[in-house]
């Protein structure tokens, strides 16, 4: 296991020219393949996210990005007939190797999805502890703690410390989509997955949204799908660009937008094409 | 809207649909006899037993003890109306967490070929008609039930604890609790499938949210899945619920037929469906057979609401479901 040995000056911005830094690797995808029965979903894609950056997966719709990110942390386990080849290794283990348990490892790498899936009946305040409150946290004290600090890192904490008892549902869509990101980071994940996190957001919580992940990053590690280039270009140190289930290039975003080394990368960011 | 569109076009789309005109109202007034259909059901059970009704009055009919057709000519619908409401409550309750269980296995548990089969199997066993449960009450379960349960209690009970025996009854077979457990039996694909299909609304991305905080399926089904099914199923026992207050058939077959009070465990009963069944081939009297066409429009009334209510409730929940996507 890889220790953080990050310095202070590293977390206080994810300056692009630190790209020529070493950058230590935390989650790094190996020859990884998804099938949806005989189709290829994505092939062989080899690919590393590093700590504390904020990592973009760009590309058309249906290239195999969001299929590739609910691999990283084992979503496909759920769906029938959906088989992964290669290896993912979170701190050098495979987390698709034997004896390895997807509900351990969904507790280290959280996911948050492209709808707000607040679970509407309950509080906002359960909502947030639901996972702390899986994993046997019972303290009342420390449950309220880790509440007001995750509301607070996804910037919800000001709208909703009057209503905590309030079922969810009464929130508006970018709150909801807030509140589940305050529940992703409650059970304090090293790496947060997130696709299209803002894709049936307002302008404004979509702000909201992308000023959260500059501080976020410097306690976890995020990798970021979406369909907005500027978004991909304001908020990530690196983009990933895939096409048709291939990673096409990845390096860090200042050098993907400005002179990437694929034809087919610069072909989409400036718009030719996708 | 409509008012303000130019009138050409209105014309023009009349001209080019007026098959679709005649169709339209074609089945309009096919669905309309439906209505009419059960409206007029309403009014004929209820000008039917108005006789009784007013002679008893709107309660005192239904909690009247005595139903004596022959010396009295007394009416009162109490031991049918405790007979219906001891069955299907006790039918519901026994076939609730059964059937919820069933539901659940087969919609988050079980392996997908074996989900096909269970689902298969609930459809088909809801589909038996009720005389065919009868039969096989009649002559496997009551029997049974008679040699391996009823009587031994009996036995032990009339040894040891003599107190019981009033609220035991006749072990014959035939009676309250035999009564109980066939509409338990019949309830549960009912109440199962329309669970199964209460957790079938709730949307894969609550589903996934779970699992992606680290949940375990039970966890998944406790913070995702029941928290937006729970309408849907109390909506299922509703329906289950009405289904169990009018099954007539299978009832008859096996409750004994008594309205002596008061009802015991084991001896015999009567509900209200049983009853009209039972009597109105010789219900020769004219208050006697009114009085059976009241039982019958206190029955429609009750189901009536009950769908009502279920099927509201149900239509929340698909709301729900839908408003959470």
């Amino acid at each position: 296991m890889e220790e953080t040995s990050v310095p202070k000056f590293f977390m206080r911005d994810g300056a692009l020219e630190l790209s020529s830094t070493k950058e230590l690797v935390h989650l790094e995808a190996r020859d990884l393949s998804v099938y949806y029965g005989k189709r290829v979903g994505v092939g062989r894609v080899n690919l590393s996210l590093y700590r504390n950056r904020v990592t973009a997966f760009i590309g058309p719709s249906g290239c195999g990005k969001t299929t590739f990110l609910r691999s990283l942390n084992r979503m496909h386990d759920l769906t029938p007939n959906v088989r992964v080849q290669g290896q993912v290794l979170l701190d050098g283990s495979d987390i698709y190797g034997p004896g390895t348990d997807p509900i351990q490892i969904r507790r280290r790498i959280g996911m948050v999805f492209q709808k707000p899936t607040a679970f509407p009946t309950l509080s906002v305040y359960d909502n947030v502890v639901a996972g702390l409150k899986m994993v046997g946290l019972r303290d009342r004290k420390r449950l309220d703690e880790a509440a007001e600090r995750s509301l607070q890192q996804a910037a919800l904490w000001d709208e909703v410390k009057d209503r905590l008892r309030a079922p969810a549902a009464g929130l508006s869509g970018g709150q909801q989509q807030r509140l589940t990101i305050a529940r992703a980071l409650a059970v304090e994940p090293e790496i947060l997955l997130m696709d299209e996190p803002t894709a049936s957001l307002d302008p404004i919580s979509t702000q909201a949204i992308e000023d959260l992940l500059g501080t976020l990053k410097q306690q976890v590690t995020i990798a970021i799908v979406t369909h907005n280039m500027q978004q991909a270009a304001r908020i990530s140190d690196y983009t990933a660009y895939f096409l048709n289930g291939e990673l096409i290039e990845m390096d860090s975003t200042s050098k993907m937008f400005t002179k990437p080394n694929d034809k087919r990368t610069e072909a989409y960011i400036t718009g030719r094409f996708g | 809207m409509q008012q303000t569109a130019p009138s050409h076009h209105r014309r023009s789309l009349a001209y080019s649909a007026s098959g679709d005109r005649v169709f339209s109202v074609i089945i309009a007034l096919l669905a309309s006899g439906v209505l009419i259909l059960a409206v007029l059901m309403a009014w004929e059970l209820y000008s039917g037993g108005a006789d009784p009704i007013r002679r008893f009055g709107l309660l005192g009919f239904l909690t009247g003890t005595e139903w004596d057709p022959v010396i009295k000519k007394q009416f009162g619908a109490w031991p049918y109306v405790l007979g219906t409401i001891l069955t299907s409550i006790g039918a519901l309750l026994l076939s609730f967490f059964p059937a919820l269980g069933a539901a659940i296995y087969a919609a988050e548990y079980a392996p997908r070929p074996v989900a096909v089969v269970i689902n298969y199997l609930l459809d088909l066993t809801a589909a038996v008609p009720s005389v065919i449960y009868g039969l096989w009450g009649i002559f496997i379960m009551a029997p049974f039930l008679r040699d391996h349960f009823y009587l031994p209690t009996y036995l032990w009970a009339a040894n040891h604890a003599p107190g019981l025996l009033p609220f035991l009854g006749n072990p014959s077979g035939y009676g309250l609790l035999t009564a109980i457990l066939i509409l338990a039996a019949m309830v549960v694909p009912f109440t199962a499938a329309l669970a199964r299909d209460a957790i079938a609304l709730v949307p894969a991305p609550q589903r996934e949210a779970a699992y992606a905080l680290g949940a375990t399926r039970w966890e998944v089904m406790q913070m995702a899945v029941l928290p937006l099914s729970r309408t849907g199923i109390i909506a299922g026992a509703f329906l289950a619920l009405g289904r169990a207050l009018g099954e007539t058939m299978a009832v008859t077959m096996v409750i004994g037929n008594s309205h002596k009070l008061p009802y015991t465990l084991f001896g015999g009963a009567a509900t209200m469906p049983s009853v009209i069944a039972n009597e109105f081939t010789e219900a020769v009297e004219p208050l006697h057979l009114e009085s059976l066409i009241a039982l019958g429009f206190y029955l429609f009334i009750v189901a009536l609401v009950l769908n009502i209510v279920g099927g509201l409730i149900i239509r929340r929940q698909a709301a729900l479901a839908r408003g959470v996507l």
